[in-house]
C-alpha cells in the first residue's frame, strides 16, 4: 500500500476509533500489518542519497513482495529534509499518528542524534543502517537504538592506517568535512598510523558545504607527504576529488578516502579525476563475490545505476529486520523480543556474500576490503577489492574496554600517538 | 481629555464583550487535548510556540515598522542556553528557561545597537546579517554548541512530562504573554511605535527620541522570541543550528504575514495555518517546500495584509 | 598571503562578480532585492549543464544559460512583480517566495547530486603562472569576470541605455517625467541582471558544481558584496567582489573557526554605520 493512502486511512480510523486507548485496540493490530516508518532527506543538501535509501528498501521488499513471517509490511515514507528539527517532526508523526512499530532510516548524523533522543523516551526500535555517529554504540548507548548493517565511523579507517603503513607510507596529511563523522573516521586512521610509527604531518579541517577547496590545496601540495586522505561525503567529494586533479594534486600525491568519498553516490557523475582512488569499506560494488555481483546487477538492472552505499546499507538493515522478525513469527508488538533478536541474529542473505553479525555492543563486524576505483568495460566507474581484512571489530584490535575509556574522538582527540 | 460620554466597564483593559471572547477561546484551547490525539496536542502545541514568535517579531513590523529577518536567531540562542543550562550544567528548568529568555533579550539588544538607525529593506539585509553571524558561531563552536550535532537533553521538568501537561503549561504561557505584548503595544510606548511606523520625521519633529523607542521595541520583541524560544527547546529536547538559521527567520515572518502584519493574534492564526497547511501538504508529497513558496507568492499579491487583515477589511466592507 | 592563495580568491571574486553584478543592477534601479538571484544563478547552471553536455560545447551553455534564466526573470518580473510594485517588502518576500519554487523544481528536474558542467578541453589542465601550477579554467574564469566588468562599464557610460540606467538609479521619477520609458528600461535591465547570473551559474558550474543548497550560498555571498559595495554602482561591485572574495579566502585558511564572521561581520558594521556601502548613493527621493 503506498504511503499516502497508508496516512490517510489510519488517520480518519484513529478519528473513528477516538482517543481512548484500549487494549482491545493493540490485540486486533496483532493480526494486521507491519508498520515501518522510514525516514530519509528527500529534499535538502542530501536529497540524493535520501532517494536511495528509499529505493534501497524498496528493492528488499519488492523481492520479498512485502511480507515477512506472513503478515504484510506497510512501509511509510517521510523526509525529513535534511534537518533535525524535520525529522523530529516526522518522527513523532510516525510513531504517535502513523502508529509504526519501528523506525528506520535517516542519513546525516544529527537527524539520526535527534530521533535517537525521541525514541529513548518512546521505546520504539529504531534502527540506523546508514548513521554513524561511534557513541551511539559505545560510550552513549540507547537500548532501543540498533545499528544494524551499519557501521561505526573509525571502523573502517582503522585497518586502512595498518594498510597505509604496508605500503610504506610514513607521512599523510589529512583533510576532512569537520564535524563528528569526520574527526572518528580521521581520528581511527590516525590512531593506527601513529601508533604503526608513521606521522600525521597537518590535519585540514573544513566546513560542511565547502565551494571551493583551492585554499586547503594551496597548503596540502606545499607539504611533502606520501598520501593524503580525504574524508569528505556527497558534494564536497565531489568537488575536492575534481579539484584535487585539477590543482594537479593527482598526478604527484596518492589519494585515499573515506568511502563515503568513493560510493557510487559521487563517482557516478565524475570521469577519470577518480581512477585509482583507494579507500576502505565492508562493501565494494565491483566485488567479484558472486552474491555482490548478482545484487548489484539486479539493482542496476531495476534502477538504471549500481548501487551505493544508501542502498546497499538499507537493503542489508531491513533484510536483517526481517530476518529477525521470521524468527520470532512477527511478533512485532513484542519490543523486547524484536530488539533482543535483531541483537543475536546473524544476517545470512546479506549482499556481501558472508553472514554479518553483531558484536556485545550492537555493532556489525565485517570483513574491511581495501578497495580502489577502476574503469569498467564500459566506461562507468566503480571500487574493486585489492585487498581484504577479515573479521574486523568497531574497536580494531584494542580490548573495548580500554578503548573506551580513551576519550571519543574529535577535532582535539585524534588518537595520534605522541612521541 | 474631557470624558463628556460613559466609558464601557473595562476589565484588564479589555471591554466586557472582549472578555467574553477571550474566556470562550482559552476555554476551547484547554479543552483540546481531551478530544485530540498526542500528535494533535503535539501540533497544537507546536501552533502556539509559534504563534508567540509571530507576535514578537509583529511587534516590530506590525506597530514600528520594520520585519526583521533575525528573529529565528533569537529564538535558537533562547533554546541553545536552555539545552546549555538543562543538560551541560545541570540547572533546574525553570532557571535554564528564565537564562534562555534573558539570553535571547541580550542578542536582540546586540542588535538593536546596530539596526536601529536603518529602516526599511535595509533593516531586513541587517538583521538576516546579523543572524547568519549567529547562526556561524551556534555552527562552529562545537565545543559549546556541539556544532552540526546539536544539543539534546531532557530539558522538560518531570511534571510535564506528558504532551497534554506540556501543552497546558505552554497554554498558559501564551496566554500570558500575548496579553503581555497586546497590553504593550496598546500603551503610550506602543502608541509612539506606531507613530514611528506612520512617519518618523513628524515624531522627530515633535522631539520624540525615535532611535531610543525602536531600540526598546526591539528589545522587547527579543525577550517574547526567547520566551518562544525556550518553550520550543523544552517542547523537543533538542536544539541544532537549524532552529538557529535564516529559515526559522523566514518562517516566523511568513507566519506573521499570514495572519496579518500589525494584528498582533494574527500571530497564531498564521501559526495554525502555516503548520496545519505543512502537515496537510506533507502527507502527500515532497514539495513542501513549492507550495510553501507558491503561498508566499499568492499571499504576498493577493493576501499581503493576512488572513485576519482580510476578515477585518470583509467585516469592514459589510458595515458600510 | 601567497601568489595560490591570491589566485584564488581573485579567481572566486571573479565568479562573484559576475553574479552580484546583476544583483546590482536589478537592486540599483528597480529598488528590488531579488533574493532569487541565487536559485536563479543554480537553475542556470542547470540548464548550462544540460545544453552543454547534449551540445558539447561550453559556449552553447553559457548562451543557452543566459537566454534561459533571462526568460525566467521575464516571468518573475512581468508575470508576479508586477502586482506589487512599489512595495519594497513586498516585493522582497515575494522573491523570497519565487527562490523557494526554483530551488525544489530545480530537485524534482534534476534530482540531489552533484553536476559539474563539463570545461571544454582547451581549458583544461593547468599551467605555470607567477611561479605556481594553477588551473587554467580558473584563470578563464578570472579573465571573464574582468572581461563581463569591461562590457558592462561600456554600456553603463558609454551607451543611451547605460546613461538612463545610471540617471534612474539616482532618480527614476525624474527620469520618467523627461518622457523616456522608464518601464522599459527596467525589464531591460531586469533581463540582463537575470541573464547574469545564468552565467555565472555556468561558470560556477564547472568548479564549484552545482547541487541543492549552492543557490542559498551564492545569494548570501552575493548579498554581502551588494551590501559592501553599495547599491548601484559598478566600481562598488567589484570593489566588494575582491574584498569578500579575497576575505573568504584569507578566512579559509587563517581563521577556519571564523569563516563566517570574517564576511558578515564587515558587512553587519556596514550596515549599521554605512548602509549605503563603499561607494552607493543616496537615492535622490
Amino acid at each position: 500500500m503506498d504511503r499516502r493512502k497508508f496516512l490517510k486511512t489510519s488517520t480518519a480510523a484513529l478519528a473513528a476509533a477516538g482517543a481512548a486507548s484500549a487494549p482491545w485496540r493493540r490485540a486486533s493490530a496483532q493480526a494486521g500489518p507491519i508498520k515501518i516508518g522510514l525516514l530519509a532527506p528527500l529534499t535538502g543538501v542530501v536529497a540524493s542519497g535520501g532517494k536511495e535509501m528509499v529505493e534501497g528498501v524498496q528493492f528488499y521488499l519488492d523481492s520479498v513482495n512485502s511480507q515477512i513471517a506472513g503478515r504484510k509490511v506497510e512501509l511509510v515514507i517521510e523526509d525529513d529534509a535534511s534537518n533535525p528539527d524535520t525529522a523530529l517532526q516526522k518522527a513523532r508523526r510516525l510513531v504517535e499518528q502513523g502508529n509504526c512499530h519501528m523506525l528506520i532510516g535517516n542519513l546525516l548524523a544529527n537527524t539520526g542524534l535527534a530521533v535517537a533522543n525521541y525514541v529513548k523516551g518512546t521505546g520504539t526500535p529504531y534502527f540506523i543502517p546508514i548513521i554513524a555517529a561511534d557513541d551511539l554504540t559505545q560510550r552513549q548507548r540507547i537500548k532501543n537504538v540498533i545499528r544494524v548493517a551499519g557501521y561505526s565511523a573509525s571502523a573502517f579507517t582503522h585497518p586502512f592506517g595498518d594498510w597505509a603503513l604496508k605500503q610504506g607510507y610514513r607521512k599523510i596529511a589529512t583533510i576532512s568535512q569537520d564535524y563528528t563523522f569526520g574527526h572518528e573516521q580521521c581520528g581511527g586512521l590516525a590512531q593506527v598510523f601513529t601508533e604503526g610509527g608513521g606521522e600525521i604531518v597537518q590535519q585540514f579541517w573544513h566546513p560542511l558545504n565547502t565551494a571551493d577547496f583551492s585554499p586547503y590545496l594551496g597548503q596540502l601540495s606545499d607539504l611533502k607527504v606520501d598520501a593524503i586522505f580525504a574524508m569528505e561525503t556527497g558534494a564536497d567529494a565531489t568537488r575536492l576529488i575534481r579539484q584535487y586533479a585539477s590543482f594537479g594534486l593527482k598526478a604527484r600525491t596518492p589519494l585515499l578516502a573515506a568511502m563515503n568519498g568513493t560510493d557510487q553516490s559521487v563517482i557516478r557523475t565524475l570521469g577519470e579525476e577518480c581512477d585509482g582512488i583507494i579507500a576502505a569499506a565492508h562493501f565494494a560494488e565491483g566485488s567479484d563475490n558472486p552474491v555482490t555481483q548478482k545484487f548489484t546487477g539486479e539493482y542496476e538492472a531495476k534502477y538504471g545505476k549500481i548501487p551505493s552505499l544508501y542502498g546497499f546499507s538499507m537493503y542489508s538493515g531491513i533484510m536483517w529486520v526481517a530476518e529477525a522478525l521470521e524468527k520470532i513469527g512477527g511478533k512485532v508488538e513484542d519490543r523486547e523480543l524484536l530488539i533482543d533478536t535483531v541483537l543475536k541474529t546473524e544476517l545470512t542473505g546479506s549482499p556481501l556474500g558472508k553472514t554479518v553479525r553483531l558484536d556485545s555492543y550492537g555493532n556489525p563486524i565485517y570483513d574491511v576490503q581495501i578497495r580502489k576505483v577502476v574503469k569498467r568495460a564500459d566506461g562507468k566507474y566503480w571500487n574493486v577489492p585489492v585487498t581484504s581484512y577479515p573479521n574486523v571489530s568497531q574497536f580494531w584490535t584494542y580490548d573495548p574496554e580500554t578503548y573506551m575509556k580513551q576519550p571519543p574522538y574529535s577535532r582535539t582527540f585524534q588518537g595520534i600517538k605522541k612521541t | 481629555m474631557t470624558q463628556a460620554t460613559v466609558q464601557p466597564v473595562r476589565i484588564a483593559g479589555m471591554t466586557g464583550g472582549a472578555v467574553a471572547v477571550v474566556l470562550a477561546v482559552l476555554a476551547v484551547a484547554a479543552a483540546l487535548p481531551l478530544v485530540l490525539t498526542n500528535y494533535q496536542i503535539g501540533l497544537a502545541t507546536e501552533m502556539l510556540i509559534f504563534g508567540v514568535l509571530a507576535m514578537s517579531i509583529d511587534i516590530l513590523a506590525g506597530f514600528a515598522g520594520r520585519t526583521s529577518l533575525g528573529h529565528g536567531a533569537i529564538f535558537g540562542v533562547s533554546g541553545y542556553v536552555v539545552v546549555y543550562a538543562s543538560a551541560q550544567a545541570g540547572l533546574p528548568p525553570l532557571a535554564a528557561f528564565a537564562l534562555g529568555v534573558i539570553a535571547a533579550t541580550l542578542v536582540a539588544v546586540v542588535f538593536a545597537l546596530l539596526a536601529v538607525r536603518t529602516s526599511g529593506v535595509y533593516f531586513l539585509l541587517l538583521t538576516l546579517a546579523l543572524g547568519m553571524i549567529v547562526w556561524g558561531i551556534c555552527l562552529r563552536w562545537t565545543q559549546v554548541t556541539g556544532g552540526e550535532n546539536g544539543m539534546r537533553g531532557d530539558v522538560r521538568p518531570a511534571w510535564l512530562v506528558t504532551h497534554q501537561a506540556f501543552y497546558w503549561a505552554v497554554l498558559t504561557a501564551a496566554a500570558v504573554v500575548s496579553y503581555a505584548m497586546w497590553r504593550f503595544v496598546r500603551s503610550p510606548f506602543g502608541l509612539t511605535l506606531l507613530g514611528i511606523r506612520d512617519s518618523e520625521s513628524r515624531m522627530r519633529s515633535l522631539g520624540y527620541n525615535v532611535s531610543l523607542h525602536l531600540f526598546i521595541g526591539f528589545a522587547v520583541s527579543g525577550f517574547f522570541a526567547g520566551v518562544a524560544g525556550a518553550l520550543y527547546a523544552m517542547f523537543n529536547n533538542f536544539v541544532s543550528p537549524s532552529t538557529v538559521a535564516l529559515a526559522q527567520s523566514v518562517e516566523g515572518v511568513l507566519m506573521m504575514i499570514a495572519g496579518g502584519v500589525g494584528t498582533l493574534f494574527g500571530g497564531f492564526v498564521g501559526a495554525a495555518a502555516i503548520i496545519a497547511l505543512e502537515n496537510a501538504v506533507s502527507a502527500y508529497t515532497e514539495r513542501w517546500q513549492m507550495v510553501l513558496g507558491v503561498t508566499f507568492i499568492l499571499i504576498m499579491i493577493f493576501a499581503p495584509e493576512g488572513i485576519i487583515g482580510m476578515l477585518r477589511a470583509m467585516l469592514a466592507r459589510k458595515k458600510r | 598571503m601567497n601568489t595560490f592563495q591570491l589566485l584564488n580568491g581573485l579567481t572566486f571574486a571573479a565568479l562573484l562578480f559576475v553574479v552580484a553584478s546583476g544583483f546590482t543592477l536589478i537592486f540599483g534601479l528597480l529598488r528590488i532585492v531579488n533574493l532569487a538571484h541565487g536559485a536563479l544563478y543554480l537553475f542556470g547552471g542547470y540548464i548550462g549543464f544540460a545544453v552543454a553536455t547534449r551540445t558539447g560545447s561550453f559556449v552553447l551553455g553559457g548562451l543557452g544559460a543566459m537566454a534561459a534564466i533571462a526568460a525566467i526573470g521575464f516571468v518573475l518580473d512581468q508575470g508576479l512583480l508586477r502586482f506589487v510594485r512599489g512595495n519594497e517588502l513586498r516585493q522582497v518576500l515575494l522573491t523570497l517566495g519565487f527562490a523557494f519554487v526554483l530551488n525544489d523544481l530545480a530537485l524534482v528536474i534534476w534530482g540531489g547530486d552533484s553536476f559539474t558542467v563539463p570545461i571544454p578541453q582547451l581549458l583544461r589542465g593547468g599551467m605555470r603562472v607567477f611561479g605556481v601550477f594553477y588551473p587554467i579554467y580558473r584563470l578563464f574564469v578570472l579573465v571573464t569576470g574582468i572581461v563581463v566588468f569591461a562590457a558592462l562599464w561600456a554600456l553603463l557610460n558609454h551607451t543611451r541605455l547605460g546613461a538612463l540606467i545610471r540617471a534612474g538609479v539616482d532618480d527614476a521619477e525624474m527620469v520618467e517625467a523627461s518622457g523616456v520609458n522608464i518601464r522599459r528600461v527596467f525589464l531591460v535591465t531586469f533581463l540582463l541582471g537575470s541573464a547574469l547570473a545564468g552565467l555565472g551559474g555556468l561558470m560556477g558550474g564547472a568548479f564549484l558544481s552545482l547541487y541543492p543548497s549552492a543557490d542559498a550560498e551564492i545569494l548570501v555571498f552575493s548579498l554581502a558584496v551588494v551590501i559592501i559595495g553599495g547599491r548601484g554602482s559598478l566600481v562598488g561591485v567589484g570593489v566588494g567582489s575582491l574584498l569578500v572574495g579575497l576575505l573568504n579566502t584569507l578566512g579559509q585558511v587563517m581563521f577556519p573557526e571564523f569563516a563566517y564572521f570574517v564576511i558578515f561581520g564587515p558587512m553587519a558594521l556596514l550596515l549599521a554605520f554605512r548602509p549605503l556601502g563603499l561607494f552607493g548613493r543616496a537615492a535622490s527621493t
